[in-house]
């Protein structure tokens, strides 16, 4: 965090030993104030994401089951029309396995973003209250998502074992799928729960907007399916790109990846582009926004 | 910094020389915190647009606001170990100054200069959830604080002993009393090792014997030449901790001085405006042949509306005939705000005879005492009434006006008489 922090030597007989102080100064009008240092950043978030998960499953019988559950339920409807009904899969290799991964990177997506929004106005009290960087909220809220992808991820990966589908060293793309789909979703958090303070409407415009991004992305059927002439554009979404390499790298390794179905080599780096665009953009009106979050809530 | 001389004034020589000492060591200390014209609006739209659509329907509209000042070119310097006290009523921009130094609002205007490491809270239990246990509660509460999550959990036992809560470390904070998660999170904030600490009245909760030990670690962080802020309601604990405080009222700074002259200035502000003229007073009695027209306090021949305790009270009540009385009886009854008589006086008991009064006759009647009451806003109701049996009141305007008792020190007994001591053997 910027801030005007300069060290100085300690005047008079109650100089500290080591001759140097902390010096804060908050000016009208500038950047700067208490310093707090990465390091307690971190540590507060990681505390608010652990007592958030923690209190999530405050009362119920079952606890961390229904982290599994409410994924795994939507997807085994979605499995049974789509293959039973439609026979989507007799196309498809490992659609069962594709459609898993789908719904559950996008749910992880899609609570970034939606628990993001209204984040900062729930915390209200402790905003109100102490001083810390308001970031801090955003990003607890997605630690918060990743130990529940985490806990998710290995009830996938058991599935797919089961269908036969062994590991491979191009596995290890998806931690760097996950880490860009993170850095998307908090992008876009970040630029919603700032918003959010100011202007009531982002929650009923977030909503609608995920609906959107559900249907426009390969969740329940690939990529591939789109008409050729549309692909280009249908890819520049981070999170059809995002799917479609990890259908290459992890599902089926004769489907396209992102660098052949976007059809030449430096295409991938518009959806790139777009991720840390949307990334740079929600940080800095999350920055322009800080300094009055408080007195907005 | 000027030596304040009505801070030690009443107190033992002893207290005085060290008092004394401190404050000549205070002043010439460098400052821990400074605020240099600092100044805070806050912008209260009329109507608050906070929906797209009203803003895309009324682009051309803007929106009008009402600007609250909320600090208004607030100057302040706050010596290196000052135990600082913030007074004023509600909403005069103490809690804003406070948010204010912790960089939790950012001033409009002006500068703010903090010399060491601050506690960057201006509430205990912050970050407290009723649906953990006390035991996750003082970590959260800790690394909110400052603390890492290892020093939080090393400095577990030390903060729930200081608590007294031992046995009801596993019990849910929506179980706790709200008295005890005061002391949860006095107990958690007393373990952050900060150069300056912000303070908004802690102790309104909590038992005596907690309170006590919260004054006994006021002290302790007194001598460890910690930097107070202190947001408070209770001259009490400004007069017995605070160094210096300052009067706030709408945003800016009234006053700053010794404790004693803040307190009495807060209490001449706070209960002027209480103090009623009678209007809407209870009036028993027919009011036939005399009526009391005003009641007052005086010193030195001074009306006055507060006295300190000791101080000479005089309880003036004015009377006028419309007809003929034979000895009548002029009282004065002092309660406090809850009704319990303290003190009665009257003509009769004192045998002093008030003769036959006509018509046209006025005249004023002073009932004097050193006044031994403890802090505390008392009422006064005047009374007229016939001689004989007490229930022929002429005149009784129930609470027609007050008085603000100030003390010192406050020995919780409801009347604080002057007294001498004698040993023998």
């Amino acid at each position: 965090m910027a801030s005007t922090l300069m060290q100085e030597p300690s005047p008079g007989p109650d100089a500290v030993a080591d001759g140097a102080e902390l010096v804060t100064i908050i000016e009208a009008g500038r950047r700067g104030g208490h310093d707090v240092g990465l390091r307690r950043s971190t540590t507060l978030a990681w505390t608010l994401a652990l007592t958030d998960w923690k209190l999530r499953f405050y009362g119920s019988a079952l606890g961390g089951v229904w982290t599994l559950a409410r994924p795994f339920a939507f997807f085994g409807v979605v499995y049974v029309v789509f293959t039973d009904i439609i026979g989507l899969d007799e196309n498809i290799k490992n659609y069962g396995v594709y459609i898993l991964f789908g719904m559950v990177l996008f749910q992880f997506f899609a609570e970034i973003a939606g628990n993001s929004v209204q984040s900062l106005v729930t915390r209200e009290n402790l905003l109100r209250k102490m001083y810390f960087p308001p970031l801090v909220i955003p990003m607890a809220v997605g630690i918060t998502a990743l130990l529940n992808l985490g806990m998710t991820l290995v009830a996938v990966f058991i599935f797919v074992l089961a269908n036969g589908i062994y590991p491979q060293w191009a596995w290890l793309e998806l931690p760097v799928i996950i880490l860009l789909l993170t850095v998307f979703a908090l992008g876009v958090g970040m630029l919603l729960s700032s918003l959010y303070v100011r202007y009531r409407d982002i929650q009923p415009i977030w909503e609608v907007t995920a609906q959107l991004l559900f249907y426009a992305s390969p969740v329940l059927y690939v990529a591939t399916f789109v008409p050729e002439s549309y692909q280009r554009i249908y890819l520049c979404n981070p999170l059809a790109a995002l799917l479609t390499q990890l259908r290459h790298a992890l599902v089926d390794p004769t489907a396209p990846s992102i660098t052949r179905a976007m059809g030449a080599d430096l295409r991938p780096l518009i959806p790139l582009a777009i991720i840390l665009g949307t990334f740079a953009l929600g940080y800095w009106v999350f920055r322009r926004e800080s300094p009055r979050i408080a007195e907005n809530l | 910094m000027a030596v304040h001389p009505d801070t030690v004034s009443g107190m033992p020589v002893l207290a005085e020389s060290g008092a004394e000492l401190r404050r000549a060591r205070l002043a010439t200390a460098s400052p821990a915190v400074r605020m240099e014209h600092v100044a805070k609006t806050f912008r209260l739209p009329h109507q608050r647009y906070s929906t797209l659509k009203e803003r895309a329907l009324h682009p051309w509209r803007s929106t009008t606001y009402n600007e609250l000042k909320a600090l208004r070119d607030v100057h302040l310097d706050i010596s290196r170990g000052e135990f600082f006290g913030i007074v004023g009523r509600n909403g005069s921009g103490k809690s804003t100054l406070l948010k204010v130094l912790a960089g939790i609002y950012r001033p409009d205007a002006g500068r703010v200069e903090i010399r060491g490491r601050l506690s960057p809270f201006i509430e205990l239990g912050v970050g407290f959830n009723p649906d953990l246990t006390a035991r996750d509660n003082i970590t959260i509460n800790a690394v909110m604080m400052g603390l890492s999550r290892r020093e939080a959990r090393a400095r577990f036992d030390s903060i729930i002993a200081f608590a007294e809560l031992e046995e009801f470390v596993d019990l849910k904070l929506k179980n706790y009393s709200s008295g005890m998660a005061v002391r949860l999170g006095f107990s958690t904030a007393i373990q952050i090792d900060s150069d300056v600490l912000l303070v908004d009245e802690v102790l309104a909760v909590g038992d005596a014997a907690f309170q006590q030990k919260c004054f006994e670690e006021f002290t302790r962080l007194k001598a460890a030449e910690k930097t107070i802020v202190f947001v408070t309601h209770d001259m009490l604990a400004v007069e017995r901790f605070c160094d210096r405080a300052m009067l706030v009222e709408r945003g800016e700074v009234l006053e700053i001085g010794g404790p004693r002259a803040i307190a009495r200035a807060y209490n001449e502000l706070n209960f002027g405006r209480l103090l009623h003229d009678g209007a809407d007073d209870q009036r028993f009695g027919d009011q036939g042949v005399a009526e009391i027209v005003e009641a007052w306090f005086e010193h030195d021949g001074q009306r006055v509306k507060q006295l300190e305790r000791g101080q000479r009270m005089e309880i003036a009540v004015s009377v006028r005939f419309h007809g003929e009385v034979d000895s009548p009886i002029v009282g004065a009854t002092l309660r406090n705000e809850i009704g319990h008589t303290y003190f009665v006086a009257s003509t009769e008991f004192q045998g002093v005879h008030l003769g036959r009064r006509v018509a046209g006759d006025e005249l004023v009647v002073r009932f004097g005492l050193d006044t031994p009451f403890a802090t505390s806003q008392y009422l006064l109701t005047p009374s007229i009434a016939r001689a004989g049996s007490g229930a022929n009141a002429i005149d009784l305007r129930e609470d027609l006006t007050s008085i603000y008792i100030h003390a010192t020190q406050n020995t919780g007994g409801l009347v604080e008489p002057e007294y001498d001591i004698e040993v023998t053997g």
